[in-house]
């Protein structure tokens, strides 16, 4: 690299890569910096204000925050899937995007945390959920899980900051990182314990709502069957997620980071697990159909009320479910990189509305035979505290990708 | 979440559930501690054969 | 230390003994007048704010629906259906709806009386419970509690006032319980009377639609009147187990126990919520 021409905070590049000039840098970052504020704004005004400020209200307690949550946490299942693959399945061609789908658990995980610290009344008296733990209910164990899970992610992601290029010359971080990667099989396998059951467990908060016959689903001992759905979409759609965080990242930066045949192999796991998924979802559609029209709820009164028509069930399940496994199953369609960046993003999209049905809809959808239908949708302190959390994973992918080495082909796609 | 406190229940699920929570933070923290001592040792060794890992 | 033994024992024998406290609500009876509801925010410390109308964030532990069988003039007919807690027991392998599902256990079935209790001091406002009643008996508070200056004088000193960012719900008056109990124990007693304990809208339903008392108890009158042919439960179908029944000799009335069923029930339109 000519010292002449390069940024001023070259020295902590990682080995033989380029970066765009610090002001550039400087600039994107103020960029994010406005919305950015907007979301601390909006957080303030919940914690500072009472929930007023939102359009949640009695018959909606849970509204986008809560779909919001459920949505990251899916998506950011590619984190443990692609560990999980990387390390225990032993593939050994994801080494080449398992760091960056760490960071992006990182930032899924901590935006999910974020989210459900503004969501709650009272975020002082968070602790008790640990402190008074029933251990009875879904959200405790999604609360237990979640936070040791993004423990794993930290420890994860810890190797990568020692690696760093100046901060990896002091022996003892060297030797850390060294013996953290030795390490990484076991705490691969502890992140995939602790995910199983909370992307689970995530499908169990709606699951075992036997008031709400929409939401209700029967199960396997103390599980409902939405519980395995949720572990099944969300590492369905994990790897796509990646995928296309990486596919933007590449844009952004404007060269290859990893070799189309890394994502390819992401993108046939992803697609035979999503046509695993959506034949196990029609099943239990069907079974769910008979077990509510047997509490009195037929499955037109569940559809009767706009804008949750029939359309929700066809756009989730055919637009966004079987157009992209069809793709993902094509290995000529998976070339096709803008294909296969359109079947990711419906297949994101897709779980992340699954996600929303689950919470929202279940809802909406009235119980007592004299409710009344209510409809609700977010209003900008919801909107502004949830992308806040979009902003802040944006400048934690960019300070990572400046100053750690995420991506090993890079150097090797992009010679200088 | 601790036996000692007054609402602890002795029950099967509170056992296992608490349980596992506690054994994956307990192997968390090893993992972390084996692999500072690890680093610890190697550098006042002066050990420095993984130039070329992973 | 005998005695002290001896006293232990019938104390814990005391504990035994378990009640199913619950209402009888005739809805053949009730006029709308929402008595209850007022009595209901007076005794339980119930904020409120200036402009209270929207019923969707407003704290009512007790609520009137109206409903109407739908048909012209002069064939019209209404009923009116007060809501408090249904305190539900859950059956087979339910259990309440709401006590499962809290994270906290800040909210809990009490197997001694029934009652499903709520520990504002443990809530820390998740709403979980909120999305599993699907009788909507669970509020949460908005906004901090406020009242008309000089009123927060009349608080009644039984009952805790609420914070922002917790949820709160009917508690079948469940200070009134503790009152009559220590009453009852200073007089030597172990049992209860029926008139002793008595809900604040039991009380103040001027046209005596509600009926309070021990279900499980045959000499009490809640017991004879769930037994009613024209007795129901509102969504009894989905195994919640609630303790109010209401009574309407009225056909279409009783269907509003009824699960939704995407319209209105045959012959029930124009719902209003009073």
């Amino acid at each position: 690299m000519d010292s002449a021409s390069a940024p001023f905070d070259s020295a902590l590049f990682p080995e033989g890569v380029k970066r765009c000039k610090f002001k550039w840098f400087l600039f994107w970052l103020a960029v994010l910096h406005g919305p950015l504020m907007v979301g601390v704004i909006a957080m303030l005004m919940c914690w500072g204000l009472a929930l007023h400020v939102t359009y949640l209200n009695n018959n909606y307690p849970f509204g986008l925050w809560i779909a919001a949550d459920l949505g990251i946490i899916a998506l950011g299942a590619g984190a443990f899937f692609t560990g999980f693959l990387r390390y225990i399945v032993n593939i050994e061609e994801l080494k080449n995007i398992v760091n960056y789908a760490v960071v992006i658990g990182v930032v899924c995980y901590a935006a999910a945390q974020g989210i459900l610290g503004v969501d709650i009344g009272q975020p002082l008296r968070g602790w008790f959920i640990f402190w008074h733990a029933n251990v009875h209910s879904m959200l405790t164990e999604v609360a237990f899980c979640i936070t040791c899970y993004f423990m794993v992610l930290c420890i994860e992601y810890f190797p990568l900051i020692l690696e760093n290029r100046q901060i990896n010359k002091l022996r003892f971080f060297h030797g850390m990182a060294h013996h953290l990667h030795g390490a990484m099989p076991t705490i691969a396998a502890v992140g995939v314990f602790l995910s199983f059951f909370h992307q689970g467990s995530l499908g169990g908060v709606p699951g075992v709502l036997y008031g709400r016959p929409f939401a209700y689903r029967e199960g396997f001992l103390v599980w409902p069957w939405t519980f395995f759905l949720f572990i099944l979409s969300a590492i369905a759609c994990g790897p796509c997620f990646t995928i296309l965080v990486t596919w933007i990242t590449e844009k952004c930066a404007g060269k290859r980071l990893v070799k189309r045949n890394v994502i390819d192999i992401l993108a046939k796991i992803s697609g035979r697990l999503l046509v695993l998924y959506l034949v196990l979802k029609t099943l239990d559609t069907v079974y769910w159909v008979a077990i509510a029209g047997k509490a009195g709820a037929p499955l037109s009164s569940f559809y009767a009320n706009q804008p949750f028509g029939y359309w929700v069930l066809i756009t989730e399940l055919g637009i966004l479910g079987v157009i992209p496994a069809i793709i993902l199953l094509n290995a000529k369609a998976r070339q096709n990189e803008n294909i296969l960046i359109i079947a990711c993003i419906l297949n994101c999209t897709g779980i992340f509305m699954n996600r929303w049905i689950m919470t929202v809809q279940a809802l909406a959808v009235p119980v007592m035979s004299f409710d009344k239908f209510i409809s609700y949708r977010p209003n900008w302190v919801e909107y502004a505290s949830t992308l806040m959390f979009v902003w802040l994973g944006a400048v934690v992918i960019m300070l990572s990708y400046r100053y750690l080495p995420i991506f090993p082909q890079e150097k090797e796609l992009n010679p200088s | 979440m601790f036996p000692f406190a007054f609402e602890w229940v002795p029950e099967a699920t509170r056992y296992v559930f608490m349980g596992s929570l506690y054994a994956v933070l307990i192997s968390l923290i090893i993992i972390l501690h084996y692999c500072a001592i690890r680093a610890f040792l190697d550098m006042i060794c002066k050990k420095d054969d993984h130039n070329s890992h992973h | 230390m005998k005695e002290v033994h001896h006293k232990a024992d019938e104390h814990h024998g005391a504990h035994e003994k378990t009640y199913k406290y619950g209402m009888v609500v005739d809805l053949d009876k009730c006029t709308g007048c929402g008595a209850c509801m007022v009595a209901c925010m007076a005794e339980n410390n119930l904020s409120f704010r200036k402009d209270n109308s929207d019923r969707l964030r407003s704290n009512l532990w007790m609520r009137v629906y109206k409903i109407s069988n739908g048909r012209p003039f002069p064939d019209t007919d209404i009923s009116f259906i007060p809501r408090p807690c249904q305190h539900c027991e859950g059956e087979g392998h339910h259990h309440t709806p709401c006590v499962s599902v809290c994270p906290a256990t800040a909210t809990d079935y009490s197997h001694e009386t029934g009652i499903v209790s709520q520990v504002y001091t443990r809530c820390f406002g998740c709403r979980y419970c909120m999305a599993a009643c699907p009788y909507h008996v669970r509020v949460f508070n908005w906004w901090d509690p406020t009242w008309p200056k000089g009123m927060e004088k009349y608080l009644n000193p039984d009952v805790s006032v609420r914070m922002r960012g917790v949820v709160e719900k009917c508690s079948f008056c469940y200070h009134r319980y503790q009152r009559a109990k220590n009453k009852a124990y200073a007089e030597g007693r172990r049992e209860l009377h029926e008139d002793e304990y008595q809900t604040a809208c039991t009380q103040a339903c001027p046209a005596g639609a509600i009926t309070f008392g021990d279900l499980k108890n045959p000499e009490h009158k809640v017991h004879k009147l769930k037994k009613s042919r024209y007795a129901f439960r509102l969504l009894e179908k989905l195994g919640t187990n609630p303790k109010i029944y209401y009574v309407s000799t009225r056909d279409w009335g009783r269907k509003a126990g009824e699960v939704y069923a995407g319209e209105e029930p045959k012959g029930v339109t124009h719902v209003t919520h009073a």
